[in-house]
């Protein structure tokens, strides 16, 4: 199971740090996200990004997680180099962090 | 004015560049009060603040002259809302003027265009930094004053108040430079409703309403993880519905492609924000962690819960500074050895820019269909023998022009000098564009109010002052 099958998610930049937001498709999938979806797995989840660290807020009144990755931009904006200068793809790229121990009754119902 | 029922503002433009008709269609379907349209990303003003350079009459953003043009005949049938708009970018005044151009063309010079001015601070900062108020960057901490020989333009972004001044004044259309996003919907929140500028919890949710549509139809669709079935050729644009206690609704016009869920107002809920409880704006600092949303009707969500803890006493300041060049190529690589093949012509390109004596500062080498936009755990398909083609992308940037053009002009030979399997080599070659770099910072409002002013007048009165 991958996050996908729990949430959706979006993402956009502020500066040279990038911001995820994760919305949990249940309860029950929030409540499991909450205790699995840490900052830290976010941030092993970007390595390739080399964020300097990863900040977790939790709205549960919406049944969202947002992720703030800082520096993992390239200078973000307009000095970035990269395709995805201002963090766009980062939310559709979180949807395929596998989540293995997820109960398969939480996998949204198609 | 003092609403004692709903009003609709909907917001038809979330970036210069977006959907030139939204707004035309968004009045037509929209029963609107209020139009807003939002054209100032971080970076849009160090543009606009070249183009001044160039033209003193220039400076704005010109794709609103072309919406204005589109809503003439709604104008003219007295059917259109009032207009709020941050189009004025680093020329309200340049603007009002081209405005009232089109509306003096078309019978409606008695329509009152208000401008507001004062956002643009770039004549103060030298004495503020001697006055030791040393801008310092929100990141790392240092003073702007290592970057002031290369500042281009700096804008504080206003709150809501001049707007609801302006609207007070009579004015039909309101245009601003640096204003921030919610604060063109809560402007004309306020002045409907009679809100003070300390009533904050109906701020608030006025605040939350702005924040949710002024990206446009990232609220209303775009933009949504579950695109698929979902009709975005037509998406609507949003129009959030306040009521006077501070309800609000946000919903689009009946018959648009796109929805308006949960989903889609949570997702946009957290765009962009930080700490979802002190998402700071002028008008206030925005607490989003208590936010209830609720599905009432079809494309309609009702959004409550939001707080306002504090008013900050500081501006936050959007700054732009030359920061060299930038430039990037690319080649489509075919074959079964597409990957190998990508990194060997990335390496000769790169050894032929050193060998005629060149240095690039920055390279950012990508291999597109690899997932190498968006590096995660896992993503690499280095093994993957279906592959057949790959875009082999690389950017570089240097405070040394000629480098660059060296770098550009290196594309074209790799077809004839390089393996077999190049191909888009003709489009390849991009031109060399100037860098400008942000610099986030805040001051105090003390400093900036007292520059703040509002100007209306009729579009007639615009017209003969452009003329003198």
């Amino acid at each position: 199971m991958n996050l996908g099958d729990l949430a959706s998610a979006r993402s956009g930049d502020k500066g040279n740090h990038a911001n995820i937001v994760v919305v949990a498709r249940s309860s029950e999938a929030f409540g499991w996200l909450q205790n699995h979806l840490t900052a830290q797995r976010v941030a092993d989840f970007f390595a390739g990004l080399s964020p300097s660290r990863v900040e977790r807020f939790a709205v549960p009144s919406v049944r969202a997680l947002n992720f703030v990755l800082y520096d993992v931009l390239d200078g973000g904006g307009s000095l970035s180099l990269r395709t995805d200068t201002q963090g766009k793809l980062l939310g559709t790229a979180i949807l395929e962090l596998p989540c293995p121990d997820a109960p398969s009754s939480l996998a949204r119902q198609e | 004015m003092n609403a004692t029922s709903t009003i609709r503002i909907g917001n038809g433009c979330g970036f210069y560049g977006d959907q030139l008709d939204a707004p035309r269609d968004l009045v037509r379907d929209g029963r609107l009060d209020f139009l807003t349209l939002e054209y100032l990303a971080e970076l849009t003003l160090s543009i606009l603040a070249r183009q001044r350079e160039k033209d003193s009459s220039q400076g704005y953003a010109r794709d609103f002259l072309y919406v204005l043009e589109t809503l003439v005949d709604a104008l003219q049938r007295g059917e259109a809302p009032r207009i709020v708009t941050n189009a004025g970018g680093m020329n309200a005044q340049a603007c009002a003027q081209a405005a009232s151009e089109i509306l003096c063309r078309n019978g409606l010079s008695h329509l009152r265009i208000g401008i507001v001015t004062g956002d643009d601070i770039m004549a103060s900062i030298d004495g503020w930094l001697e006055a030791g108020e040393a801008l310092e960057h929100l990141d790392h901490g240092r003073s702007l004053a290592e970057v002031r020989s290369q500042l281009v333009s700096a804008n504080a972004y206003l709150g809501a108040s001049p707007i609801v001044e302006a609207l007070r004044e009579g004015a039909d259309i309101v245009i601003t430079g640096r204003v921030a996003d919610a604060s063109l919907t809560v402007g004309p929140a306020r002045y409907a409703f009679g809100w003070e500028a300390d009533d904050l919890d109906r701020l608030a949710q006025a605040t939350l309403a702005g924040h949710l549509i002024e990206c446009g139809a990232q609220v209303t669709g775009g933009y949504t993880t579950d695109w698929e079935g979902m009709s975005l050729a037509d998406v609507g644009y949003p129009i959030a519905e306040l009521g006077p206690e501070g309800q609000v609704a946000i919903t689009k016009p009946p018959g648009t492609g796109g929805a308006v869920t949960v989903q889609t107002v949570t997702e946009q809920l957290l765009y962009e924000v930080g700490d979802p409880s002190a998402y700071l704006t002028p008008d206030l600092a925005l607490d989003l962690s208590q936010v209830k949303l609720e599905q009432i009707a079809p494309d309609t969500v009702a959004v409550s819960g939001a707080r306002a803890p504090f008013v900050p006493d500081r501006y936050k300041v959007s700054a732009a500074y030359r920061a060299g060049y930038q430039t990037a190529g690319q080649l489509v690589v075919y074959g079964r050895d597409c990957l190998r093949k990508a990194d060997a012509v990335a390496s000769i390109l790169l050894e032929r820019v050193r060998r005629a004596g060149f240095e690039l500062d920055r390279i950012c080498v990508e291999k597109l269909g690899t997932g190498a936009s968006a590096p995660r755990e896992r993503s690499n398909v280095s093994q993957a023998s279906e592959l057949r083609e790959v875009v082999l992308r690389i950017a570089v940037a240097g405070r040394d022009r000629a480098a660059l053009e060296r770098f550009s002009r290196e594309w074209a030979p790799l077809v004839t000098s390089g393996p077999a399997g190049l191909g888009g080599y003709t489009t390849a070659r991009q031109p060399i564009r100037p860098v400008y770099a942000f610099w986030p910072t805040t001051v105090p409002k003390a400093l900036v109010d007292p520059h703040v002013s509002v100007a209306v007048r009729s579009a007639d009165e615009w017209r003969s002052e452009g003329v003198q």
